[in-house]
């Protein structure tokens, strides 16, 4: 199943707060290395993906975007 | 700058030019991001809005958005944005800055914008320090906090932004955070929409100089906007703000009252009566 | 129902003409802070603009004033303040942004007795080096000096014009004297009055880089509102006008922007030359000085002395090579002005090794007739 919600790579300056503050953790620390040499979170849970949003409008590179669903 | 990168909200940004030049955890990112959103949602006219700005970090966001945007001198983007507003009516300045260009060499104009209620919004990005130059004390700076020019603690006085900001005249005053981020897009829709001296404090961690400074981690300071800003429909001046402690926070003020376009037009029919 | 045009003849002082002759440019917005000796153009203003529906506001402070004015600029106005030696001080900054983001805008100053506070009711003309190298960094300016009230109308008009062309600020250089005192105006018809408007941008907004120029070195000016979405900023820019700190950058930019002026002092220069062609002795004069400088030549002819004049209506690009072509063969030149040595600084460096006597002028009168003589005399021998 697709993740609901997508993170570009290229943008993420490693804050963490889409890690700190997800309500259902769904990310976490990866040791990968965008091209800035900035190590970014991975969806581990995306099946616990609520769509909330809050990650998408925490993030303050604009790295995270959610899918459309049926739901909304 | 990055290759083409396809995202939701690019008719709204300059993505040519991201990512952006803000530090890792910067509250600015997140307020750029209310920003654009509030205008997608809203499906605004881009082609009536100007963005301006002043100087600062804060300052740098009018370089980010794909609308008609202008970067002033420090402290001058209010008159500026003043001199849009009354020249056409059909423009929508968003003011775009930080605490010391709008409240310390940008304060006379602050208080004059919000007393003539010239329409236009004001988002107003609150770190607690002078962020680019180097987490210098502000006119929001707490008491006691050390900084560079404040390096045995700060002895001043801080403002109450909302207070000041509502006793000039503003018609909407609002304080949020970057962590209340659905209800700072919300005020922000709605400053899109009023006619009128629109203001929304925000408060926002400055990763790198304020808070690396005080020894705060910047999930430190998301976690403390969080747990210690309350909710309250209060008058403004008594939205008492203690970073740390307790920050009363919400939509304190929305009002109608002629803007100063509005007054200038009876001027105008009153002079060739 | 009013009219913007007042044509016909008017008895009036030279602060009512300059607001007259920003009406008659066009103008749609005035920002100003009242001072002594300017204040009549921002009351004059205050009256005539709600009748016109333009807009004029009284500001909190010049700073706030200039800075209105660029916004209004942009917006698309025809936009103008005015003010006096301490405000020009205060607007500096916003000055450089005009010049920096290429900001077309009138800036009068009715200069009066300085530094600081200085002598408020009190004519000068100590502010000539100010306009010119006020600003921080690598800026050229236009500025313009009136001699008489219908000046004061006419040079107002042609500042405005030459803001349109050159999208930058142009001064107009009054004094106390000339703003204060009362003198006929005629104002002509509007076919008889040239106004330029602003090049715009002929590209579609997708392919518009606001700062791209052509030969002329002066980039189409999109406004707020027409679609284009630009950014302009006073960081150092490249032609999207996206800041862009690198060497390369800076150079070009710089040299363009001062070359803008640079390059058209030719075509803007102005001056006045009364019986130069077979002159022995020059008098370089401008503003109200220049009114006494005429008098000075014509009473040193009938003393059989060969004394021309060459008035600078255009102070800013200097008009050198104009300066050194009228003083050539020269004996020497007199340069007076109401200061303690400001533009014959300019004039000595344009017609090097001719010698040139200078008559400080400090205090609220021009120097007389017969002071101006007393030196043509003496270099005349």
């Amino acid at each position: 199943m697709p993740n609901k919600v997508k993170i570009i790579k290229a943008l993420c300056k490693g804050c963490g707060y889409c890690i700190e503050f997800c309500p259902k953790n769904v990310f976490e620390q990866s040791d990968t290395l965008n091209e800035k040499g900035v190590a970014i979170p991975e969806i581990i849970r995306g099946d616990e993906c609520i769509s909330c949003g809050l990650c998408v409008m925490l993030c303050p590179d604009f790295a995270i975007t959610m899918e459309e669903t049926d739901n909304e | 700058m990055t290759e083409h990168i396809d995202h939701y909200l690019a008719d709204y940004l300059r993505m040519d030019r991201f990512p952006h030049i803000w530090c890792a955890g910067c509250g600015l990112g997140i307020i750029l991001k209310s920003y654009v959103q509030a205008l997608y949602e809203l499906d605004y006219d881009l082609d009536k809005i100007v963005t301006v700005s002043g100087i600062g970090c804060a300052g740098r966001a009018s370089g980010y958005v794909n609308t008609d945007a202008f970067h002033t001198t420090h402290g001058r983007a209010l008159p500026f944005a003043t001199g849009i507003s009354t020249s056409n009516t059909d423009l929508k300045p968003v003011v775009i800055s930080g605490d010391g260009d709008l409240f310390a060499i940008g304060g006379n104009h602050l208080i004059h914008a919000a007393r003539r209620n010239i329409n236009m919004l004001v988002i107003c990005s609150n770190n607690f320090n002078y962020g680019m130059t180097g987490a210098q004390y502000g006119p929001t700076t707490p008491l006691d906090m050390r900084t560079p020019t404040s390096p045995y603690g700060n002895i001043e006085n801080p403002f109450n932004l909302v207070s000041l900001v509502s006793s000039a005249g503003a018609t909407m005053v609002s304080r949020w955070t970057v962590y209340h981020v659905h209800q700072l897009k919300n005020s922000i829709k709605r400053g899109l929409l009023k006619n009128g001296f629109s203001f929304i404090e925000v408060l926002s961690p400055c990763t790198t100089g304020y808070g690396r400074l005080n020894k705060m981690s910047p999930i430190d300071m998301m976690r403390d906007l969080k747990e210690t800003c309350k909710i309250r429909k209060v008058h403004p001046t008594e939205a008492t703000i203690e970073p740390g402690e307790e920050v009363i926070i919400g939509d304190f003020v929305d009002v109608e009252k002629p803007t100063y376009s509005d007054v200038l037009n009876q001027v105008s029919r009153r002079s060739i009566e | 129902m009013s009219k913007s045009l007042l044509t016909g003849k008017h008895f009036v002082h030279g602060d009512w003409a300059c607001a007259e002759g920003a009406i008659a440019a066009g103008c749609g917005y005035f920002a100003a802070y009242p001072i002594t000796p300017a204040t009549e153009i921002s009351e004059r203003i205050a009256s005539r603009f709600p009748q016109l529906d333009r807009r004029f506001i009284q500001f909190e402070d010049e700073i706030g004033a200039i800075a209105s004015v660029l916004g209004a600029s942009f917006s698309g106005m025809k936009a103008m303040t005015a003010t006096s030696g301490p405000g020009i001080s205060l607007m500096l900054e916003n000055i450089g942004l005009a010049v920096m983001t290429e900001a077309p805008c009138v800036i009068v100053n009715v200069m009066r007795g300085g530094p600081s506070t200085g002598q408020p009711t009190m004519g000068a003309q100590s502010d000539v080096m100010q306009c010119r190298w006020g600003a921080h960094g690598d800026v050229e300016i236009i500025a313009l000096a009136p001699q008489s009230v219908q000046e004061c109308f006419d040079l107002t008009v042609h500042a405005f014009n030459l803001a349109e062309t050159y999208r930058t600020p142009v001064f107009l250089l009054s004094d106390a004297n000339i703003g204060h005192m009362y003198e006929k105006l005629e104002i002509s018809t509007r076919e008889e009055i040239e106004i330029v408007n602003r090049k715009r941008p002929k590209a579609s907004p997708r392919d518009y880089e606001p700062y791209l120029t052509d030969e002329t070195l002066v980039p189409p000016m999109a406004c707020f509102g027409d679609g284009y979405r630009f950014y302009s900023t006073g960081l150092t820019h490249n032609e999207k006008g996206y800041p862009d700190m690198s060497v390369e950058t800076q150079d070009k930019l710089i040299r363009r922007l001062c070359d803008k002026i640079r390059k058209n002092t030719d075509k803007i220069t102005m001056t006045q030359e009364t019986m130069t062609d077979d002159c022995d002795v020059l008098v370089v004069a401008y503003g109200v000085t220049a009114r006494s400088a005429a008098s000075a030549v014509q009473m040193a002819r009938s003393e059989r002395i060969k004394a021309g004049l060459l008035r600078l209506i255009s102070l800013w690009p200097f008009p050198e090579k104009k300066v050194s072509e009228v003083a050539n063969d020269v004996k020497g030149v007199v340069v007076a002005e109401m200061n303690y040595g400001q533009l014959v600084r300019e004039v000595e460096r344009s017609v090097k090794p001719i010698p040139v006597e200078f008559i400080p002028k400090l205090g609220e009168n021009p120097p007389s007739p017969d002071e101006i003589l007393a030196k043509i005399r003496r270099l005349a021998q």
